[in-house]
């Protein structure tokens, strides 16, 4: 069986249909992109699966589990986590308080433990610390552990949004437009940390790209969408040159 | 100075009361950006708890007092849940109008189960006074005081130290990272709203001997905790304390020192003073678009 999996994923506003019975899978430490112009329904889909959204017919499966009606928070829990297009971090906190928090999932201490500040929750405090300190280094970003979210400059927030995805351990992330507001130099970079997070962490990507150069450099398969509908599956170059997808975004 | 320093306390201890409801306003506001009109009367409903428990089924005052925030606390989850949730996500004055609203049937259910009298608590604190040379505190004054500060203690605590206090900060400041980090939201909403209402009866319950117990008590204090939570920056939890015991504080000398009328009024006129000078209020966020 497949790592992940869509069946039929269909998600309807009254009569558009943003997803229309959408069939996909994913194997174990592959890394796909989803491409399409907009409005074709790349974040609806992303957000079917983080559960922001309830589906109008179909369903998901993750790791062979049915995955459809868990709620948002249990998303995480099961090992699935998202960055999101327009940044949504802890504004007012720094940046090691929010990768702090991206531990939340694995704090298994209760309220009475911590009200002791027993033995073991000191000894997990020092793990979550640690694994965060792990995250900062691999996304080099030891210079900006103290400072506050609100002052730092759009791109490094966007790593940091990352690197706080990372914190909770995934087996999935999905990435929705990793490199949009980032220059050049920045987007090589998450490219390189994409193709480390598959090789050095195990970690199955799922993306959302506008920019075609880093699509065809990260992903092992890509998927083009329009109007909801899928258009063409398979390698990035193969589903670049498909003829229904260069007509779906020149518009022919 | 006698009669300063002994104004100043009870300006303290009255304002330690408005602090505390500002606080709750301030909780609920942080989780959900909702303002809970009816924080007062959720004060009011947790004194007549207490009432019910310790003046009419016999119990020991801090038994009863616990009993009458554990019931309230489950009570505010019960309005969230019942009130606040199905309407989550329509426009604010829609939320506004609903807890107005809340309020409004609050005061009246209390009118009919316990009447119209003004109810009192014998409570430990209610006869004796302190002295300390010329001064002379009463003791329900002080314990006002001094259970505001352990309160405000124990939700540092809470909130800076424990997982689920981070969880909450976590959720109010961005609730759709906060669902993706694994937090349960919802539930988190939920136990806000119960942790608000707690800490309004144990003012409710600080106040009884000091303003007795009836329907309308919310109503008349609400509407001075607002205030205090405006001019402590709404957001902020030590502003709610600090713009509550400011305006215990004014209230209490205007009440003494200026003619009759100034009383009720002066913590309006330092209000609309603050906001036109530092307009984000005394903790605010200073918040500034950036283009």
């Amino acid at each position: 069986m497949s790592y992940f999996r869509a069946e039929n994923l269909s998600l309807h506003f009254g009569g558009l249909k943003a997803v229309d019975s959408v069939n996909f899978a994913m194997e174990k430490g592959e890394i796909l992109s989803i491409i399409g112009p907009n409005g074709a329904g790349k974040s609806s889909i992303f957000n079917l699966i983080s559960r922001l959204y309830d589906p109008t017919s179909g369903r998901l499966f993750f790791e062979d589990q049915e995955i459809t009606h868990e709620p948002p928070y249990s998303i995480a829990k099961l090992g699935i986590a998202r960055t999101f297009q327009n940044i949504e971090l802890f504004e007012n906190a720094s940046v090691l308080n929010n990768l702090l928090v991206g531990r939340h999932r694995h704090c298994t201490s209760s309220l009475w433990q911590e009200i002791l500040y027993m033995p073991s929750v000191r000894r997990d405090e020092k793990i979550h610390r640690h694994k965060v300190e792990q995250v900062i280094e691999f996304l080099d970003l030891e210079p900006y552990r103290d400072r506050v979210i609100s002052g730092l400059p759009y791109g490094v927030r966007k790593v940091v949004e990352l690197a706080r995805a990372l914190c909770t351990e995934p087996k999935l992330i999905l990435l929705d437009e990793p490199s949009s507001g980032l220059n050049v130099e920045e987007t090589t970079d998450m490219s390189f940390w994409i193709r480390d997070m598959k090789s050095e962490l195990g970690i199955t990507v799922l993306m959302v790209e506008h920019d075609m150069s880093l699509v065809s450099r990260v992903s092992d398969r890509v998927i083009a969408l329009n109007y909801g509908k899928v258009l063409a599956m398979g390698q990035p170059a193969e589903v670049q040159s498909h003829p229904d997808v260069v007509a779906a975004y020149l518009g022919a | 100075m006698l009669d300063f320093v002994q104004q100043l306390v009870s300006g303290i201890a009255l304002g330690c009361v408005y602090g505390l409801i500002a606080l709750g306003f301030v909780l609920i506001y942080k989780a959900t950006e909702v303002v809970n009109f009816a924080q007062g009367d959720l004060m009011m409903l947790g004194g007549f708890f207490a009432f019910t428990f310790i003046g009419i089924l016999g119990l020991n005052y801090w038994i009863g007092f616990f009993a009458a925030v554990v019931a309230m606390a489950a009570f505010g989850m019960l309005a969230e849940r019942l009130v606040v949730r199905p309407i989550l996500g329509y426009p604010q004055f829609t939320i506004v109008m609903a807890t107005i609203g809340l309020g409004f049937f609050l005061r009246s259910v209390a009118g009919m189960i316990w009447g119209t009298d003004d109810l009192k608590i014998d409570t430990p604190f209610s006869q004796g006074v302190l002295r300390l040379g010329g001064l002379v505190l009463a003791h329900d004054k002080l314990s006002v005081i001094a259970a505001t500060l352990l309160l405000c203690l124990l939700l540092y605590l809470f909130f800076n130290k424990t997982t689920l206090g981070t969880a909450m900060r976590a959720s109010s400041e961005n609730m759709l990272a906060a669902y993706y980090m694994g937090i349960p939201v919802k539930r988190v909403v939920a136990i806000v709203w119960a942790i608000s209402a707690a800490v309004a009866t144990a003012a409710g319950v600080l106040l009884a001997p000091i303003t007795f117990i009836h329907s309308n008590v919310g109503l008349v204090l609400g509407l001075k905790a607002f205030p205090a939570a405006v001019l402590g920056g709404f957001g902020s939890i030590p502003g709610a304390l600090v713009g509550g015991v400011l305006i215990g504080v004014i209230e209490s000398m205007a009440g003494f020192y200026l003619p009759q009328g100034w009383k009720d009024v002066a913590p309006y006129i330092v209000l609309l003073a603050v906001l036109l000078l530092k307009p984000e209020g005394i903790f605010g966020l200073h918040v500034r678009k950036k283009v």
